[in-house]
């Protein structure tokens, strides 16, 4: 069979092209990337290395099996199997013949700069779907409508008296041609000049239907990989010893009994380089311990002997801290750093006041904490550097391996098996920093782990905050004023980030109540702390709803109200508020969820039920989320007894995947209410193991999570985080009627129990 | 050609071979397989697994065994593999998550269920979870709730309910059977 190669692209957006990539191989294959005449001829099958560098999303074997990439990391949040579902419905393929990859990182070079090849790769942090939903569909559509083509010359028919369905392309006069039979006309057929239209919604086969995980079967079998399952013949196991400081220095250092310890190979110095933005360089001064298997180099850490002096930071303590913050927001003559949002005139609002309630809610500093921890595999040989890296963003690893390593774009390899847990950890690249640099100067392959000590101990954690908040409310009971100030450390600092925009990462201008009431000031104390911080899951929406939402539940005890009166009463009627990030806030799926949990939980029973009932709402990026809590207490033990969850994030791609995200998210948010916070002193982090940092237990959690997904048709959003702002609010509600306690500083289990 | 009577030939002293000594080392039992480790013998489970056989499906997850991601079947029963050295595992059956299907590669009713329930986020800590699960049903038929509340795994994607419903879908059998 000759070769054919087809060049043809579609613009798509500056830069990126549709593209079809074919030879006369029994294939068809359609990527998003830019015709390069060197391209290799396609290889037999699609396995290891050899298809990373294909760049396609879309291929179709003669046998009618599809092959899908997938793009955005999956760090558990199913987007694996969601962007291909996406693809694949568009293209009518049939989900039983699609089997998915996961892409990695795609990159071309451009002139010595990268070119993205995927576009955006980022996971975990809600825009994976929105941003498939805008590009993804049009590499389905373009296949489909090739195929199409394809079948109308075979079968002498116009393109419109066939249909495609499940894999086939089916003739008004019943006559069906397999996509794989098709494939080799499909790859000779020139582009169209536009794109091809896209489905109609009620066209969808998979769209809206259930998908279990595609990696399913390799995870229950254990034969899935993780990076940290990666193996590399030659590699060494590198493990870490962190200065306790991040600005600390290493004062003495004994490696004799180190390099003793049969299979212990080097002992190395680590620096964070001066400059380099938190997350681009190593977190913290380390010893790192080289060796031929990861028991030889554990050992080998045990027995170094080593002396860290602090630094400037060796005198911080989160209490200290606390403090400091609870003093700035109490002192009304010192100017915030940054006032966020000014509606009206509270003060003179304030002078109308019939009555004010003021509150502060406190909130700890936070770990990550993901299963998989830190870990990197770098090969470097002379022009070329391969790194197989869990990562959430695999464009950000390769800009650390490519300022580590000096090579071209696409000398640069940048591998994502599937990731154990990011939660906006693995945004962040300082593991991935130091395996290079260890691979540089040992020169040879280093597989780098991070043990759960230097997890937990060296994170780039989400701040501890303080929220105090006013209350203004007139005569007629209604609030029509709120003051708001928050403190915290921003997870922007050291960063490159403007200090005017450091409050970007705490709260948003948007946030609930803001638009709903007359007056409503909200302003942001900067904290410092050379403790580092960074993205952290649900943040900010995490730490704000938990203070506002516990708020409004106070409002309405202090008014003697049904707490959904007087969210309903807050919301007002179902319309569209302009949001200053551009969107609308739709008040009325906000009702509609917050309704819909309290139907379910069954509200009315509220006063007179035994056990504590507490509810909440939220919207996040243009979807809405809202829980309902039963609980009780036991003596001193509190028992969840029921967790409903409703969600609105317009069309649903996977309800299964969904239901899972959204149960899975309002658990890690329960866990972390529940239990969790991270302190130091003497710029020392506290918590070094599980039993520090006692992520909920099975028992502690309740038994199940009802959700509740609103049917919709708007361009889908992202769920990763959706359902764990309100989750910790509810329970804390539903705390107070079962206990009489108001609960208003996190961690919540440990509060309760100073309060009984 | 006269038949070839059976006969003891000498060994030539000359030949150079002498007898070696079977080489010592800990007799192990990993997934009905036989392996000989002769390294050092306090070397826990876990990195014997991970580093030397490359059963990668056994994870870390942390020093103490805390999280249950580092969980193995010993003799049937759950405990953790970094806090076992291989020394005392002679003459034990050890079973991993790569050893809980069939031969066949049919899966366990366990397997099958966490895949019909879904009931996995990152599928970091799923293997755990799986080898706890398996040590509850061999004790218990049906457990009841509380049972299953003393699983002693760790999991921030929040799989726990999707896990409970797919070991009460086994309990219940109306998972596949093997």
């Amino acid at each position: 069979m000759s070769e054919q190669r087809i060049n043809d692209t579609i613009q798509l957006e500056r830069r990126r092209f549709l593209q079809v990539l074919a030879a006369g191989a029994g294939v068809l294959m359609i990527g998003i990337r830019v015709a390069d005449a060197a391209d290799a001829p396609l290889p037999p099958a699609l396995l290891g290395d050899t298809f990373y560098d294909l760049g396609a999303y879309v291929r179709i074997d003669s046998d009618s099996n599809v092959l899908i990439g997938a793009r955005d990391p999956d760090t558990g949040t199913g987007v694996a199997t969601a962007l291909p579902r996406i693809i694949a419905d568009e293209l009518d393929a049939d989900w039983n013949q699609v089997s998915v990859i996961l892409l990695g990182l795609g990159v071309a070079d451009d002139k010595g700069q990268p070119r993205w090849i995927y576009g955006r790769q980022i996971g975990g942090t809600g825009s994976s779907i929105p941003a498939a939903w805008g590009d993804l569909r049009q590499a389905g559509a373009l296949a489909r409508w090739l195929l199409l083509q394809a079948a109308a010359r075979r079968l002498g028919m116009p393109a419109n008296q066939l249909r495609c369905d499940a894999g086939t392309v089916i003739a008004l006069d019943g006559r069906r041609l397999s996509y794989g039979s098709l494939v080799d006309d499909a790859s000779a057929i020139a582009l169209p000049d536009k794109l091809p239209p896209l489905k109609t919604a009620d066209r969808y086969q998979l769209i809206g239907k259930p998908a279990g995980d595609v990696d399913a079967h390799g995870i229950v079998t254990g034969q899935a990989h993780f990076a940290l399952d990666e193996q590399d013949g030659e590699a060494l196991v590198a493990v870490l010893a962190h200065c306790p400081w991040p600005d600390g220095t290493l004062e003495r250092i004994d490696t004799a009994d180190t390099l003793a310890v049969k299979g212990v190979v080097k002992v190395m110095q680590l620096t964070p380089e001066p400059g380099q933005p938190w997350g681009s360089t190593v977190i913290a001064p380390a010893v790192a311990v080289l060796a031929e298997d990861t028991w030889s180099a554990l050992q080998g850490r045990q027995k170094l002997k080593l002396e860290w002096k602090p630094g400037a930071s060796g005198s911080e303590s989160s209490a200290a801290l606390e403090q400091q913050a609870v003093a700035l927001l109490a002192d009304s003559t010192t100017p915030p750093t940054a006032r966020v949002r000014n509606d009206g005139d509270v003060d003179a609002a304030g002078k109308k006041a019939a009555r004010r309630l003021q509150a502060s809610y406190f909130q700890p500093w936070l770990a990550h904490a993901t299963a998989e921890p830190m870990n990197c595999l770098v090969r470097l040989d002379k022009d070329r550097a391969r790194a197989i890296v869990p990562t959430q963003a695999p464009q950000k690893a390769w800009a650390v391996v490519q300022r580590l390593t000096g090579l071209a774009p696409a000398q640069i390899e940048i591998r994502v098996p599937r990731v154990g847990g990011g939660y906006g950890r693995r945004l962040d690249h300082d593991f991935v920093a130091e395996a290079v640099m260890l691979a540089k100067a040992v020169g040879k392959p280093v597989r780098l782990l991070w043990t759960r000590e230097q997890d937990l101990g060296h994170d780039y954690y989400r701040s501890g905050s303080v929220h105090q908040f006013s209350a203004i409310i007139d005569r007629k009971r209604r609030v029509i004023g709120w003051d708001q100030r928050m403190a915290s450390a921003s997870a922007l600092a050291h960063r490159g980030v403007p200090d005017n925009r450091l409050w970007t990462s705490e709260l948003q201008a948007d946030q609930l109540p803001a638009g709903l009431l007359p007056n409503f000031r909200s302003d942001w104390y900067a904290l410092e702390s050379a403790i580092p911080r960074g993205p952290t899951r649900g943040m900010p929406h995490l730490s704000n709803a938990f203070a506002v939402e516990s708020f409004i539940d106070e409002i309405a005890h202090l008014l003697k109200e049904n707490p959904l009166d007087t969210r309903l009463r807050l919301l007002g009627e179902a319309r569209q508020l302009p949001l200053g990030t551009g969107g609308t806030l739709d008040v009325g799926r906000l009702l509609n969820v917050l309704q819909l949990v309290a139907d379910r939980i069954e509200w009315k029973n509220w006063l007179r039920s035994v056990n504590g009932l507490g509810i909440a709402c939220w919207h996040v990026d243009g979807a809405y989320v809202a829980h309902a809590v039963e609980a009780a207490m036991q003596g001193e033990k509190l028992i969840i007894q029921r967790v409903v969850c409703a969600v609105d994030v317009g069309r649903v791609i996977n309800p299964l995947g969904l239901e899972g995200q959204v149960a899975g998210a309002t658990l890690d948010a329960l866990s972390a209410a529940l239990n969790l916070a991270i302190t130091f002193k003497g710029g020392q982090i506290q918590q070094h193991s599980y039993k520090d940092y006692p992520l909920a237990s099975m028992a502690q959690l309740p038994d199940a999570v009802e959700v509740i997904t609103v049917p919709g048709d708007r361009t889908p959003t992202g769920a990763s985080f959706l359902a764990m702002p309100t989750a910790a609010p509810a329970l804390a509600n539903a705390v107070f009627r079962a206990s009489a306690v108001r609960v208003r500083r996190l961690p919540l289990m440990k509060e309760l129990l100073r309060l009984l | 050609m006269a038949p070839v009577q059976a006969q003891v030939l000498p060994i030539n002293p000359d030949s150079g071979i002498v007898p070696v000594k079977v080489r010592d080392g800990i007799d192990l039992e990993i997934n009905g397989e036989h392996y000989l480790h002769t390294g050092d013998p306090q070397m826990p489970l876990l990195w014997y697994l991970r580093d030397v056989l490359q059963l990668t499906g056994t994870k870390y997850g942390d020093a103490h065994g805390e999280s249950g991601a580092d969980l193995v079947l010993l003799d049937g029963k759950a405990v953790s593999a970094i806090t076992l050295p291989v020394a005392k595992l002679a003459g034990r059956q050890v079973t991993t998550v790569e050893g809980l299907a069939a031969d066949d590669g049919t899966l366990h009713p366990l397997q099958q269920a966490f895949i019909d329930e879904d009931a996995i986020g990152c599928g970091y800590c799923t293997p755990g979870w799986l080898i706890a699960a398996a040590d509850l049903l061999r004790r218990k038929k049906q457990p009841s709730d509380g049972d299953i509340d003393q699983l002693p795994n760790l999991c921030r994607c929040g799989c726990q309910t999707r896990v409970r419903r797919a070991i009460k879908r086994v309990a219940a059998g109306k998972a596949a059977q093997p």
